[in-house]
């Protein structure tokens, strides 16, 4: 069997400029040949061979997970898709404006021909600079599609000030500050910083830090910490500082222990956790050292669906951290800090 | 609701792997069937493969891919994600059935008069065999179609259920339900019966009569492969690491049995076919392999191994008269085997 074929899924508000972005990837001269699903045809300006409409049917599995949605026509159309596997290298999947991503990616999870066949390689939010941050008050599902997101394309950036921007940003980084942030106009923005991303590949979570390493100030969701202080080099970059706000619903929590944890408290601590609070959790990851093991465990989720395997082994005089991070609705970080930390070896 | 139950893995007691004539498909095998005495091969890129003394390649849907086919007897149907619905008949002549133009056809489903139903998205189609096409909307995207044995009725698998539709009626589909994303679905040769598979690894079925629900359970995987006794009394399934056959005899079917378990090995199985003579079962496996069971005394032949890991088998069927089988795999590899007389 061949290798898996990378799938990146592309959301965004309507207007924000997916379809832009899509078709910058289509065009760009890169030798890779793309299978496209589209939600709506004729958006697609580029002539290209296998450009597949979907339905955006959401179905519910029959598993008693409450929050376990498919996207049933993408099961379809990957299968259809495969039987024609020497014709493309990766595949886009295009969602509507109102979708939300979370069917999308678990599809990824539940669907054993799906996962067989395919990965999941990134989120891809396209944000509109001017807009988003209205939609982030009146439309829950930007909010959704920016929480989810490992990488946001913040768009427009021409349409707005320098300070309109950094408000944005601070906007963004209130509920999703670990996804890669790229400013641009008309989406230019190089595909390797879109395709190719991992996201969702276990090997691939080397570490989980904020990724504004712009900010002129620590306020860091770290300050839930346990004992670590690393916000250190964040502190080297001269970038204006950005404001920083704090998203009512949406927010994320990380929680850091120094030294090992214990598995046989934290494997069931997390997955009662996701099984209760699962409808709440977007997003969740991962490093962990469990104690008496070599090798770092490394997980990650989508609301109730969880990952993990254990990893490269931890390095002669790396520090022996843990590390888990949530980004979901109304979470509530004290009670997650106190999880954790009762799952201290 | 019944749970599977594992049997011992069994060798194979005879081999007729010698016997088996290569066909180079060219492109990875969608389906395999018989057009007259013929071997046909629908491909993924497209073509359709007649592998008799002489070999002959039709494009059906040119640039594009075969998605499925179903075989007629006289001819080939293929839906293909250009949209369009495609015979080819055995004179190598392609008649276009329909173009749902910009779709992919999903669902497609045929039978002895030649009528010929398909399905993309919602929308479902039937065109008689004079010729006359109708339509309905199913409540979600279809995957699955099937003629009922009698009269001119179609079963038409979707989420939530079957619609069992009249054509030539106005009135509105009877409905089997069950919670669910339904995808294949087939009736038992008397109509009693309606089984449908899930994409949750287990099949449902209904007694149409009264609509009783059944489960078969215990797949490890989604069981896509569904074929019939000639009898009527036994279905053959995919799924699970040895062919699961379910009994469908009394007028309970499956309720409260266990199904038999043919060919167990540690590959799973991807494609099946009963003999239409025999209680003999044509089972292909996801690592390449094909084997024959006979259900009577749990015989089983080993028609082609792999070294290693080889791609599914997509397809297998036999000839009307059961003295030929072919089979194809994802990867282009085919073959023929005619039987010792």
């Amino acid at each position: 069997m061949s290798d898996k074929i990378p799938v990146t899924v592309l959301t965004g508000y309507l207007g924000a400029g997916k379809t832009t972005l899509l078709n910058r990837i289509l065009s760009e001269d890169h030798g890779q040949k793309f299978a496209v699903i589209v939600n709506e045809f004729g958006e697609v300006g580029i002539d290209n061979e296998l450009v597949v409409g979907a339905d955006e049917e959401v179905f519910e599995m029959n598993n008693g997970c409450i929050c376990c949605t498919v996207r049933g026509d993408l099961i379809r159309i990957i299968e259809g898709l495969m039987k024609r596997r020497g014709k493309f290298d990766a595949i886009i999947v295009e969602t509507t404006g109102l979708a939300d991503p979370a069917p999308v990616a678990q599809t990824f999870f539940v669907d054993q021909d799906v996962q067989d066949r395919s990965r999941l390689d990134a989120v891809v939010t396209v944000a509109d600079a001017k807009w988003l941050a209205d939609r982030l008050k009146d439309a829950p599902e930007a909010k959704n599609q920016i929480a989810f997101a490992d990488v946001i394309i913040l768009n427009k950036m021409d349409l707005v000030s320098e300070a309109e921007l950094r408000e944005v940003e601070g906007r963004i980084r209130a509920i999703n500050p670990y996804a890669k942030l790229h400013k641009t106009t008309k989406c230019q923005v190089p595909l390797n910083a879109v395709l190719g991303q991992g996201a969702f590949d276990l090997d691939r979570i080397l570490e989980i830090e904020p990724s504004f390493l712009e900010v002129g100030d620590d306020h860091d969701h770290d300050h839930h910490d346990h004992h670590g202080h690393d916000h250190g080099h964040h502190h080297d970059h001269s970038a204006p500082g950005l404001k920083h706000y704090h998203d009512e619903e949406m927010q994320s929590v990380s929680v850091r222990v120094d030294g090992d944890m214990d598995p046989t408290k934290f494997m069931p601590w997390i997955n009662e956790l996701v099984q209760k609070e699962g409808p709440n959790i977007l997003r969740s990851k991962g490093i962990l050292a469990f104690k008496d093991d070599p090798k770092r465990f490394v997980f990650q989720g989508v609301h109730m669906i969880l990952d993990g395997d254990s990893q490269r082994d931890w390095k002669p005089g790396e520090k022996r951290e843990s590390k888990v991070v949530f980004i979901g609705r109304n979470l509530k970080p004290d009670e997650l800090r106190k999880g954790v930390l009762s799952c201290v070896a | 609701m019944f749970e599977r139950t594992c049997d011992a893995m069994a060798k194979p007691n005879q081999s007729l792997t010698d016997r088996v004539k290569p066909i180079a498909a060219g492109d990875g095998v969608v389906a395999v069937g018989f057009v007259g005495a013929t071997p046909v091969l629908a491909l993924a890129n497209g073509e359709i493969l007649f592998a008799g003394e002489t070999e002959k390649r039709v494009t059906a849907h040119p640039g594009a891919g075969v998605l499925i086919a179903r075989f007629t007897g006289g001819g080939v149907v293929t839906g293909g994600d250009d949209g369009r619905v495609v015979e080819t008949r055995a004179n190598g002549e392609c008649v276009e059935i329909a173009n749902e133009k910009g779709k992919w056809i999903d669902a497609l489903c045929v039978r002895g008069d030649g009528a010929v139903a398909w399905s993309s998205g919602k929308l479902v189609r039937a065109r008689d065999a004079k010729g006359d096409v109708k339509e309905m909307t199913a409540p979600s995207s279809v995957r699955g179609l099937c003629f009922t044995p009698k009269g001119y009725r179609l079963a038409v698998a979707h989420y939530n259920g079957v619609s069992l539709w009249f054509p030539n009626t106005a009135a509105e589909p009877d409905q089997l339900v069950w919670r669910g994303s339904h995808l294949d679905v087939t009736l038992s040769a008397d109509a009693r019966f309606a089984v449908t598979s899930m994409q949750e690894n287990s099949l449902h079925g209904w007694r149409v009569a009264d609509k009783k629900d059944m489960r078969m359970t215990g797949y490890p995987a989604k069981s896509r492969s569904l074929s019939w006794s000639h009898d009527g009394k036994w279905l053959a399934t995919s799924g699970a690491e040895a062919c699961i056959v379910w009994p469908f005899d009394g007028k309970d079917g499956p309720m409260g049995r266990g199904p038999r378990e043919c060919c167990a090995r540690p590959a799973r199985v991807s494609s099946v076919a009963f003999h239409p003579a025999s209680l003999v079962i044509a089972i292909g496996y996801d690592d390449g392999w094909v084997m024959l069971s006979r259900l009577s005394d749990a015989a089983e032949i080993l028609i082609r191994a792999t070294e290693g890991e080889g791609a599914p088998i997509s397809s297998v069927a036999w000839s009307g008269d059961g003295k030929r089988l072919v089979f194809g795999a994802e990867d282009a590899v085919a073959g023929i085997l005619d039987l010792p007389a």
